[in-house]
């Protein structure tokens, strides 16, 4: 598995290649296609994220010491941020995830919209991850 | 469409942001039913407060305080005769709509509303409409009764007869949805409610901007609205009670100016309209709001009122051509608010793809949840116009939707 800073370089490179907002848009909507799909009995309403204009389901589980996400979001582009995460953190172990420092975020232009009251949530997305990754790192 | 000699260029003008960009792209600013942009007369009597003229009011010997306190009770004047209500003092300023609608559920209800009396509002009320009622009914074990809507949005009035009661005590309704742009018959509201002497409390959040007011000719007993969606400042807002309810109310905050004289035994109080005004005013929200309402009146709501139905006309010709194109409040009695689905998108992503045009519109379920689960939807996407938006602006966003599909096709 790539180091998550190798994964976060990939990203940016990815994203440096977008002159405009709609091209990354475009590569989001992408993303949330290729982002397999969850599994019905996880949309639970314990694994959905509050503060989220749009719906986002976030579930977690422990295999062989790393921690495996499942996500979906009704809104399409908060889908795509939301597989962003996922394939960034997914299959790590909890230690790492707690101590990630996701650098990506800011450098692609999605910190603008990580301010508590933006209504896509990418803050509630990331602390959704990070109880999880404490509460499995506990459980160890 | 109606020919007017409105002048789009020169009001256009006299908002400063309307000239700004977002995204390195001109802004569509169709957010209006969140809040209005500010005429530069507007901001320059504010600006001219802080510069010249700033002092406290009412109770100073100074020159500047008098000046001030005689603007500001210009301004009480101005506010009467915008909406003619028969008297100055009963003109109460507040913080907003929410703020005013709050005064009268604590000092209405707790002056007239006992356990097992009823309060009616509507199913299109915004939450501020909404939740201070709610709040009121559960303290004094009263119950709260929704008058229906039909699938246009429109109030069931049928219903709202069989609904008013001996046990009723207040009607609460809005003039116009936020959400839906539905315009109420607010006038039969008052009629049927008085019948029974049972007052009514107008939420005018809405309306103010779009129509011409006469609370007397209405007859409503409380007319609330705010400074900010009718192109004043924030922060202001304006509470308008019948002087038979007012005098008899209680205060709601008390403190500063309200009093009459105070001692550790008892404190009498001051008489309207400082009653209800607690606290060092806002005065230069006021003066604000005095020149917003003057810069309106200079237009005239007549011309605004018949330029905003143009643009909800052409808006409506556009949209419905578009294919899975939806609107929710399709009465044919409504303000230039559009809420809107596309077929399988959701809301907030039309919203965020508009946003990067440089189009803003709101998205979500507009504090209105009722409302919006009427229609066993989650919320939805909308533009709201005011007297400075184009037929330019809306084919932009006719554009942009047409994009918007486009990408999520």
């Amino acid at each position: 598995m790539m180091t998550l800073e190798k994964k976060q370089n990939e990203i940016i490179e990815e994203f440096d290649l977008f002159d405009d907002w709609m091209d990354k848009y475009n590569y989001l909507i992408e993303l949330s296609k290729d982002l397999p799909e969850m599994d019905p009995e996880n949309k639970t309403e314990e694994n959905l994220i509050e503060g989220c204009q749009s719906k986002v389901w976030l579930h977690a589980e422990m295999k062989d010491g790393k921690l495996i996400f499942q996500a979906d979001s009704d809104a399409i582009i908060t889908k795509g941020i939301i597989a962003l995460l996922v394939n960034v953190l997914s299959g790590r172990t909890p230690q790492e995830i707690v101590d990630a420092d996701l650098y990506f975020i800011d450098r692609i232009g999605l910190k603008e919209n990580l301010s508590p009251t933006r209504s896509n949530g990418l803050l509630a997305m990331l602390n959704k991850i990070k109880a999880y990754a404490l509460a499995y790192r506990s459980k160890q | 469409m109606t020919k007017t000699n409105y002048n789009i260029q020169k009001i256009r003008s006299d908002f400063p942001i309307l000239s700004r960009k977002v995204y390195d792209k001109p802004l569509v600013y169709f957010d209006n039913a969140a809040t209005t942009q500010k005429p530069r007369c507007v901001i320059d009597r504010v600006k001219e407060i802080y510069t010249l003229k700033n002092s406290n009011i009412h109770r100073g010997v100074h020159y500047l305080s008098s000046q001030l306190t005689e603007e500001h009770e210009n301004a009480r004047g101005t506010t009467r005769e915008f909406i003619h209500a028969e008297h100055s003092h009963e003109i109460i300023f507040t913080g907003g709509t929410t703020d005013s609608i709050n005064l009268v559920a604590y000092s209405f209800g707790e002056k007239y509303v006992h356990e097992g009396d009823e309060i009616i509002i509507s199913e299109m009320e915004h939450h501020a409409n909404i939740v201070p009622w709610q709040m009121l009914c559960e303290k004094k074990n009263a119950k709260l009764q929704i008058i229906p809507m039909n699938e246009q949005g429109e109030l069931q009035l049928e219903e709202y007869k069989k609904l008013i009661s001996e046990k009723t005590r207040l009607v609460a309704v809005t003039q116009t949805s936020n959400t839906l742009g539905t315009i109420n018959d607010v006038k039969r509201i008052i009629d049927i409610a008085h019948q029974q002497d049972v007052p009514v409390l107008v939420d005018g959040a809405q309306s103010i901007q779009h129509t011409k007011v006469d609370v007397q000719e209405m007859d409503c007993d409380f007319f609330v609205f705010s400074g900010h969606k009718i192109y004043g400042p924030t922060g202001i807002g304006v509470l308008y009670g019948k002087e038979k309810w007012l005098s008899e109310m209680p205060p709601y905050r008390t403190g500063g100016e309200m009093i009459r004289n105070v001692s550790f035994d008892k404190t009498t109080f001051n008489e309207l309209p400082f009653k209800f005004e607690a606290g060092t005013p806002n005065y230069t929200g006021v003066v604000g709001l005095e020149e917003a309402l003057k810069y309106i009146s200079q237009i005239g709501l007549d011309q605004i009122n018949a330029h905003e139905k143009n643009l909800l006309q052409y808006a409506n010709k556009k949209f419905n051509d578009i294919e899975g194109f939806t609107t929710y409040g399709t009465s044919s009695n409504k303000i230039s608010v559009i809420s809107f689905l596309l077929k399988d998108i959701h809301h907030y992503d039309i919203g965020m793809v508009l946003d990067k045009m440089g189009i803003a519109i709101r998205t979500g379920h507009h504090c209105t949840e009722p409302t919006i689960r009427h229609f066993n939807i989650e919320g939805t996407a909308r533009a709201s116009l005011a007297l400075y938006n184009t037929t330019e602006e809306v084919h932009k966003l006719y554009e942009a939707l047409l994009k918007v599909q486009k990408m999520f096709g």
